[in-house]
This record gives C-alpha cells, structure tokens and sequence, in this order.
C-alpha cells in the first residue's frame, strides 16, 4: 500500500478522490440491480475498476473545459457534475433525463457543465473534441477539451485523423485512454500490433504518457501536468491510463474471454480499497470516515432512484421534437 | 439579413437588371461575404487556400481572410467534417467543402451518426449549425469514384437539411440561409453547373431552404428535377413544346424537407409527372418523389409517375458509356411524350 504518494496532491484531494471514487461505485452497483429489475434497459456499460481514471482527470478541469466521453460514461457525467438524479432519470427513459429520455445510458448530455455525451460510435468523437477546441482556440477561450475513448478506439481510422489534426493545429485537446485491455472481447494484443499503445500516439510528434490507471492520485498528478502542457500553448497531451473493468463489457455479456484468475488479479488493485486502506493507514481517514462515505453515496443514489421513478415520461406528442431545430429558435444553438 | 423568401420564376428574374456570372463565383461570393459579415465564420476543406479549392470556389480567399479562416485540411474527411461539427458546437459557423459526395462516405459516421443525431441524443440541448458543401454528378468522365449522386442518401436522414442549388440565384443565396440555420445543412453542387452562366438580379436576398420552384410553367405534365438535372429538364421541355407538350418544370431546391405541396398543386393540374433523379433508381430519391406524388395525387393522376433516373451501374469512364449512364434531356422527353401517349 505504500505505492501511493500524496506528491503534489493535498489530502484534502485525496480524500475527495476517494468520494468521488465510492459515488461512481455505489452508484453503477445499483445500475446493475436497477438492469436486472428491468427498470434500465438497453446497453449498459458499467465502469467499475475503472473509476480512479474519470476521478483522477475531471477533478483537475475546469467548468469552462469541455468533456466528451464514451458509452461508458456514468462516471464522467456525475464527477463533471451532473445531477445522479438526471442521469439516473435518463436512464429510466423519463422526460426528467438530462437528455430528455432521448440517449438513455450511452449518451449522456448536459450544456450548463460542458459534458459532449455520451458517444457510442467508438472513435467517432475524437474528431467533435478536435473541433470544440478549435473552436475555443479561434475565440481565443482558454479552455481545454478532456477526450476520453477505450484503446479500442487506437485501432480506428478517426483516431488517427483527429490526433493529426490536433498535433497539426496546436490544439488544447486532452486525449484520455482509458486503456481497460479489452475492446468488448477482443484483447489488445489482438487489436493492436504496436500494444504501446503512447508509443504509437507519440507517432504524431506530441507528448504521450502511460500512467497507473488504478492510482488515482497518480492520475491527477498526470491530468494535472497535462492540464500546465496544454494551457501553456504545448498542444494536445495523449495519456494512456492502464486500468481494467471488473465486470463484463456490458450486460450481456457473459465475459467468455477473460480469464476468471485474471480478473481477480486486478481486483486486488481495487482504487477503492487501496486508497481507502492507505489512507487508513497514513491516518488521513479513519474506517468510520470511509464508511460514512459509502453511506452519503448510497444516500445519494436511492434519492436518484426516487427522483428517476417519480419523473413523468415524455408525452409521445413530441416523439418528432428536437429532430431539427425550429429556425426561429436559436435558444439552443450551441453551448454559448 | 431580411427573412429569406421564396426564389422567384427565372422569367421574373429578367425584369431587373442583371448581372452575368458564373454559378462558380456566385457561390464564392456568397462565401466571401459570409466571411466577411460574421467572423465565426470559417471554411474547412482538403485544399481550399492555396490550390483555391477542387473547383476553384474558394480561389483566393485564404489571401483576404487568411490560413486560419479558409483552413487547409489533410486527407481526413471524417476528421475534418467531424471538427466542423465539433467547431459549430463551439460556436464557430463552419462552412465545410468535401471535394465529391463520393469522398463523404469517408465522413458518412460524422453526417449520420453525429450532426444528425446530437439534438436528439441530447434532448434538444446541442444543434450543430454546420454547412457542408458538396460537389456531386457525373459528366465529367470521372468514373465510378468520382460521379455519383447519393443527394437521396441524405435526405433519408432526419436531421439534416439537404439542398441543391440550381441556378446562380441560389448558388448565390443559399448559403446565408444555411449559415443561419440552428441545423446542418448539406449543399450539393452539381459539377457540370460550376461553368454555367446565369443571371443575379442586383437586389437579391437569401432565400429559402424549404420551397421548390417553379422554373416553367405548363399545363400537360409537370417534370421534377433538381441540380444538374434542372437544366436538363429545362431543355426537355423545349423538345416538349416543339412536340406540342406544354410540359410544367419544378427544381425542388430543397430534397429534404421535399415541398409536397408545391409537386401536389402542380400535378393536381397537369394530371401527368416524370421525376428526373441522377442518382440510381432502385431506392433512390425518384422512388420517393414517385410515391409521395402518387399518395398525394392518386386519383387526379391520368397515368402511373414515370421516373427517369441514372443506369444501375457504377459510372463508366467512356464518354459514350457515362451519356448513358445518366438521364439526358432527349431521355426525359421521351418519357414525357410517352406518359402523354404523344409521336416523337
């Protein structure tokens, strides 16, 4: 448990990154339940193991920075700020949903915290990223775009095109690689035939890192670091996290492809019980403290559950809403 | 801006006095005072500054207002037309040229499955104010990598705006609509019209994205076309005329929304309608038109709608080969004289 260092990271942080942690936990555990009721349906992809990376990261943005994420993005939307009872309401299909019940739980939206979705074509929003922050470079906004996407999305053309474009233009673009070993059931060893997965993006002439994705303050320390590179002119930052996802991709998947002792491997590099214990033990929480977070977040997500089951649906009137924007009606042309 | 009106008959147009110019540089005019007037306004596209674009729209415009606004691009459709998406969510009004409709497959994903789809996804809290600017058509002995017309892909997307300019007038004005639409919008060009001249009424205004025109009035049969093919059915009604058909000619304009109810009110007249579509057949654009008309106009029609479209075959390099391959005025004609049971 010594592994981790504070290094930079006040204990205060730390504390709060094993909150957020055990927010996103409590929270997508009762997903799983809510799924197994049939009160969510769909895909749902859990993120659990993998909760150090969006804690790490978006605590180290600020509200005017822009996040885009994967289908696999609970975490990011609640830690960027967006209400559990919103996304939980998304998730039940109500009109409450902080997309109106209209993405369900691959696509997450929120305007007032700058959250991009919620994006289901993997690799498919590398090239959105690349242009939000074209967009803040041309107005001169400080502002940098956090990009999360699976390795999976390295082996897709628009990551190419849109990391080039990033390094060619200079843009203020945070490129995250939540590297979980897995694209669904293919293993990166079969998906990539370069598997330094920083190497291959340090292919386009801009800084590329590999990072402990189940240390969660290592990761601020990165997204940190990265945040100084780009915010000082540096251009894009690509960051490979290395983490893993204990469950299976999604719901349906049995997880035929993995072996159980493999699993179990990395289970013991749970970020919850790891930073909790060392924390512990460097006596900067006690066990009475850390229970005492569980319970605030299981709080948080029942009210979430109440709030979700109470929301009315969208009347089926406006089935065709939101298709194309009335032209008279510019209220929702962007996020500015 | 005024609020965009309904394009007016070209006869109309040559009442005020009027301005020679090609469709090539009404549609670079209408680019360059779009960067001029709104300084969120930026072009994206493979070889749009110095090389002046493909065909030569953008000539110059890098040099009065610079590399960063008229923004030369590398090989990545998906990567550049997904950052005009990105660019417009950020509040920027990009203007993004992709070389022929054959090369936005490559950028298909960031059409399909984002512009169209952020609003909804998002309940209504992302529009993607992007226009993508677009060459289409064969005739060019391009081949089949380079000539197609996949406008009726599009317009299958709800979602999206989809328009093509036909005459100067709208290769002019369209595009200030397009800018200040909330929505995308794709503008297809057809490349056999960049050449052609036509006449810009000095007191023109944007117009709008919505309304088909009526380019020629007639009584007998009402013929439907849009870009490339407007001239072409133009032409046919010339034939028509020396065949004593006075054939009605609608340039939609617009393919999606369609204007059902200026197609309806002019063949509930002419009890008679061929739809011209440069795109294939089976599936196509002409197959909606058809039945749009049809459920529409059923009982007034005196005979099934004819549809005169391309070849199903990829587009032939061989000059002769590609004539084929697409409608031709002669072909459009005939199928009227036929729907109308009148001699060639």
């Amino acid at each position: 448990m010594s592994r981790f260092q504070l290094d930079g990271v006040t204990s205060d942080e730390a504390r709060g990154l094993l909150a957020d942690m055990i927010r996103v936990r409590v929270f997508e555990e009762r997903c799983a339940e809510l799924y197994a009721e049939s009160k969510i349906r769909g895909f749902l992809h859990l993120y659990i193991g993998e909760e150090a990376v969006a804690a790490g990261v978006i605590g180290a943005l600020d509200p005017a920075d822009n996040v885009l994420a994967t289908y696999r993005e609970h975490a990011h939307a609640l830690l960027r700020g967006v209400p559990a009872e919103s996304i939980m309401a998304e998730m039940f299909g109500r009109a409450t949903g902080c997309s109106g019940g209209r993405g369900g739980s691959m696509h997450l939206f929120d305007a007032s915290t700058r959250f991009y979705g919620g994006n289901a074509i993997v690799g498919g929003h590398l090239p959105l990223a690349v242009g939000l922050a074209l967009a803040d470079q041309m107005q001169q906004r400080a502002a940098v775009t956090a990009c999360f996407f699976g390795e999976g999305a390295m082996a897709e053309g628009e990551f190419h095109e849109a990391i080039n474009l990033a390094a060619l233009w200079n843009l203020p673009v945070l490129l995250c690689c939540e590297n979980n070993r897995y694209a669904m059931g293919t293993s990166l060893e079969t998906s990539e035939s370069q598997v330094d997965l920083a190497l291959k993006a340090a292919a386009y002439a801009i800084p590329a890192w590999v990072v402990d994705g189940m240390d969660p303050l290592e990761v601020r320390r990165a997204a940190r670091r990265a945040v100084a590179t780009i915010e000082s002119g540096g251009g894009p930052v690509f960051i490979e996290f290395q983490t893993y996802r204990f469950r299976a991709h999604s719901m349906f998947d049995p997880d035929l492809y993995r072996d159980p002792a493999e699993i179990e491997r990395w289970k013991l590099r749970d970020p919850i019980d790891t930073l909790g214990r060392w924390l512990v033990d460097q006596e900067l929480l006690t066990d009475a403290d850390i229970d005492a977070l569980w319970e605030r977040a299981r709080t948080e997500t029942e009210q979430a559950v109440s709030a979700a089951d109470a929301g009315p649906l969208e009347p089926v009137d406006g089935l065709l809403d939101h298709v194309t924007v009335p032209r008279t009606d510019t209220s929702s042309t962007g996020a500015r | 801006m005024s609020s965009p009106s309904a394009p007016t008959d070209l006869d109309a147009a040559s009442v005020a006095p009027v301005q020679e110019i090609t469709y090539r540089e009404a549609m670079r005019m209408a680019i360059r005072e779009a960067l001029a007037d709104d300084e969120r306004v930026i072009v994206l596209g493979e070889d749009v500054a110095d090389y002046g674009g493909t065909y030569a729209v953008t000539k110059g415009l890098h040099e009065e207002f610079g590399r960063e606004r008229v923004r030369n691009t590398p090989l990545s459709e998906s990567g550049f037309v997904g950052a005009g998406i990105g660019a417009a969510l950020g509040g920027l009004r990009p203007i993004v040229e992709i070389m022929t409709v054959n090369f936005s497959l490559l950028a298909l994903d960031q059409i399909v499955n984002t512009a169209a789809t952020l609003l909804h996804m998002s309940g209504g809290q992302f529009s993607v104010p992007v226009v993508i600017r677009m060459t289409t058509g064969a005739g060019r002995q391009l081949a089949a990598q380079h000539s197609h017309s996949l406008e009726g892909w599009y317009a299958h997307v709800p979602g999206l705006k989809v328009v093509a300019p036909a005459t100067v007038d709208d290769a002019r004005w369209m595009l200030p609509t397009a800018l200040a639409d909330p929505n995308p919008v794709i503008i297809f060009e057809h490349n056999a019209l960049y050449g052609e001249k036509g006449t810009l009424a000095p007191d023109g205004s944007p117009v709008d994205l919505e309304s088909a025109a009526i380019r020629r009035s007639g009584d007998d049969v009402t013929l439907v076309a849009s870009g490339g093919m407007v001239p072409k059915a133009l032409a046919a009604a010339e034939t028509l005329a020396a065949r004593g058909v006075s054939a009605e000619m609608i340039d939609l304009r617009s393919l999606r929304p369609l204007d059902i109810a200026t197609l309806q009110e002019s063949v509930m007249r002419t009890h008679h309608a061929v739809v011209v579509d440069e795109g294939w057949r089976t599936g196509g654009l002409s197959a909606e038109l058809s039945a749009v008309i049809t459920e529409s106009c059923f009982w007034t029609l005196d005979a099934p709608v004819r549809r005169v479209a391309a070849a199903e075959v990829p587009i032939p390099y061989a000059r002769h080969l590609e004539d084929h391959a697409i409608p031709q005025a002669d072909d459009i004609a005939d199928a009227a004289s036929e729907l109308l049971e009148v001699g060639e």
